[in-house]
């Protein structure tokens, strides 16, 4: 059997990823993907969790989750398209009408 | 232990049912027909209140994962007034802007009840889940003028930096998860309390995820960053009810969470809030000084009461606690009056949000000029307003606690935030306008209502705030 540090080091890697995607790339959709990936290593985490400490809540927290996640890529899809229209770019950079 | 009484969850359940009901009255409108649908979200709401008055003092709790005690219905009190308010001043801006009604309405009563969620939730993943309720709603609220591109980009700031957010607040609930085998507030403090995990490296990681996640929806420094964004290009009546309603519900959850889950662990997230609240009422107060945007001054001063607000949560005494549920209802009411002033002077093509807009606002609108005068004092802190009761009560608390340097420097960054809220009001009443008058809106009279209650309830708790006071001890004598 895989030890628990094993799913932990890669639910971490994979997070670490997901959070260089958001700060590293220049596509909208791209950025959004990397929070994916990040909710995803941590579903991950739950269900390694979940499995080690011998109970299902992990697994049955990955469902609200994963429902979670569509809800918001869904929301965030309609921002994109919305943003879309008005700037026909989906760089961020070109976002600057708000100075950050 | 467990209780699968629905008792608890009856609050959020009347506002639910309202925003179904806006919802699907949308949907059957005529095209031209016009629906009070802002109607049926003040009965949801009343209806809240209501549920609140009957189920205090009575603890119940629902399914163990809800549980409606005196501090989560105070605070759902807060947002049943945030609500009622946000509402009457909304009417106007959507005649104005001709913003589509019945989602707005749901979109607004579905996010009061994912706040109302929060501030009862007893478990870290309906904390979670609350807060992705509230939150994909008010982003929506903050892009819901599509065919403006700063309240788009405002709204997509806000979605990147929330969802990016939520996601270190999960990974810090699958760490606790994983190291305490529940989720539930009660068994993660009872397992924490017993065991000693400070030499643990993984606790104080997911203690840290979980301070991020907060600090990031209160806007704590340094994790601001999209604060003042979202809230100048959100429309005002929105920037409002976010700025209240929202961090309302996430100090609630951020105070249930550390004060009663993670007591055992005060020892290292104390100085670490301490630090978080020093910068985040400096750089709230000092880059505030600096904005000639009227919105963009009240965002920054937003995030400078959020840091008066971290003080009370260091403190964390007796007189602390209250505090913080007391300057939560102070900062909501006065901040909601301001944002309501600024929604209603809009006009749908100029958002008259600059600074020198508000010249010489005495000769053309003098009730609403003394008004805005009264809520920016009480921004300010100055007697006989709520506000300064408010922040009387959070700095006793922190002297008597011995955190005599947050309380000095909690004093100092309240006398800067007077400096520019009266230079609003010597723009209002000194200076004289030039050139042409900016084009305003006819006001409507449901705004001006909710403004003279607001202003009415700022005084009264300005002059009276005993009885409401003990309100707020009574509600933290339940738990913690």
């Amino acid at each position: 059997m895989i030890p628990l540090d094993h799913y932990l080091i890669v639910s971490a890697i994979l997070f670490a990823i997901g959070t260089a995607g958001v700060f590293l790339r220049k596509n909208l959709i791209t950025i959004l993907l990397s929070i994916e990936i990040m909710l995803n290593a941590v579903n991950l985490t739950f269900v390694a969790f979940g499995r080690s400490l011998g109970t299902v809540d992990g697994q049955i927290i990955t469902f609200f989750v994963m429902t979670v996640a569509a809800a918001e890529a869904a929301v965030g899809l309609a921002i994109i398209i919305a943003l879309y229209r008005h700037r026909e770019s989906l760089n961020p950079d070109t976002f600057s009408s708000l100075k950050w | 232990m467990f209780n699968s009484s629905f008792d608890a969850v009856v609050p959020m359940l009347c506002v639910t049912l309202a925003a179904l009901a806006a919802m699907g009255a949308e949907a059957f409108r005529a095209r031209d027909e016009k629906m009070p649908i802002g109607g049926l979200g003040i009965i949801g709401l009343v209806g809240a209140g209501v549920a609140c008055a009957l189920l205090w003092n009575r603890n119940t709790s629902s399914f163990g994962v809800i549980v409606a005690d005196n501090f989560g219905l105070f605070v759902t009190m807060v947002l049943v007034i945030v609500g009622i308010l946000t509402i009457m001043f909304s009417s106007q801006v959507l005649e104005v802007d001709n913003l589509p009604r019945g989602e707005y309405y749901a979109l607004l009563l579905f996010g009061i009840a994912g706040m109302m969620m929060m501030a009862t939730a007893n478990d870290l993943l309906v904390v979670f889940i609350s807060l992705e309720i509230l939150s994909l709603a008010v982003y929506v609220l903050t892009g819901i003028r599509r065919d403006d591109p700063r309240s788009t980009e405002a709204a997509f700031k806000y979605f990147l930096l929330g969802a990016f957010s939520s996601a270190f607040f999960l990974y810090g609930i699958a760490f606790t998860y994983g190291l305490t085998g529940s989720t539930r507030l009660d068994r993660i403090g009872a397992f924490l309390a017993a065991q000693s995990m400070s030499d643990n490296p993984l606790i104080l990681v997911a203690l840290g995820l979980l301070l991020v996640g907060f600090a990031f929806k209160i806007s704590a420094v340094p994790f601001h960053m999209w604060t003042p964004d979202a809230y100048e290009g959100a429309p005002a009546i929105v920037t409002g009810f976010m700025s209240t309603g929202v961090k309302a519900a996430a100090f609630a959850a951020f105070a249930r969470v550390f004060l009663s889950a993670f007591e055992p662990f005060s020892q290292q997230w104390v100085p670490v809030i301490w630090v978080l609240a020093a910068a985040t009422m400096i750089l709230g107060t000092v880059v505030g000084v600096a904005q000639s945007n009227l919105k963009r001054m009240l965002a920054y001063s937003s995030i400078a009461h959020g840091g008066y607000l971290l003080v009370g949560l260091v403190a964390a005494n007796q007189i602390g606690k209250a505090a913080i549920l007391f300057y939560l209802l102070a900062y909501a009411i006065t901040n909601l009056a301001a944002f309501g002033v600024i929604a209603m002077l809009a006009s749908s093509n100029d958002e008259n949000e600059e600074l020198r807009d508000y010249k010489g606002l005495w000769h053309t609108h003098p009730a609403l000029a003394a008004m805005m005068t009264v809520c920016l004092l009480s921004l300010g802190g100055l007697p006989p307003t709520v506000g300064f009761v408010g922040k009387w009560y959070i700095f006793s608390a922190a002297v008597s606690s011995g955190y005599y340097g947050l309380a000095v420097i909690g004093m100092l960054t309240s006398v800067v935030s007077v400096f520019f809220y009266l230079r609003v009001v010597v723009m209002m009443y000194m200076s004289e306008r030039e050139g042409p008058e900016p084009v305003r809106p006819r006001i409507a009279r449901m705004g001006m209502v909710a403004l003279t209650l607001s202003v009415i309830l700022i005084f009264y708790l300005g002059i009276l705030p005993t009885r409401v006071l003990d309100y707020a001890a009574e509600s933290i004598a339940t738990i913690f």
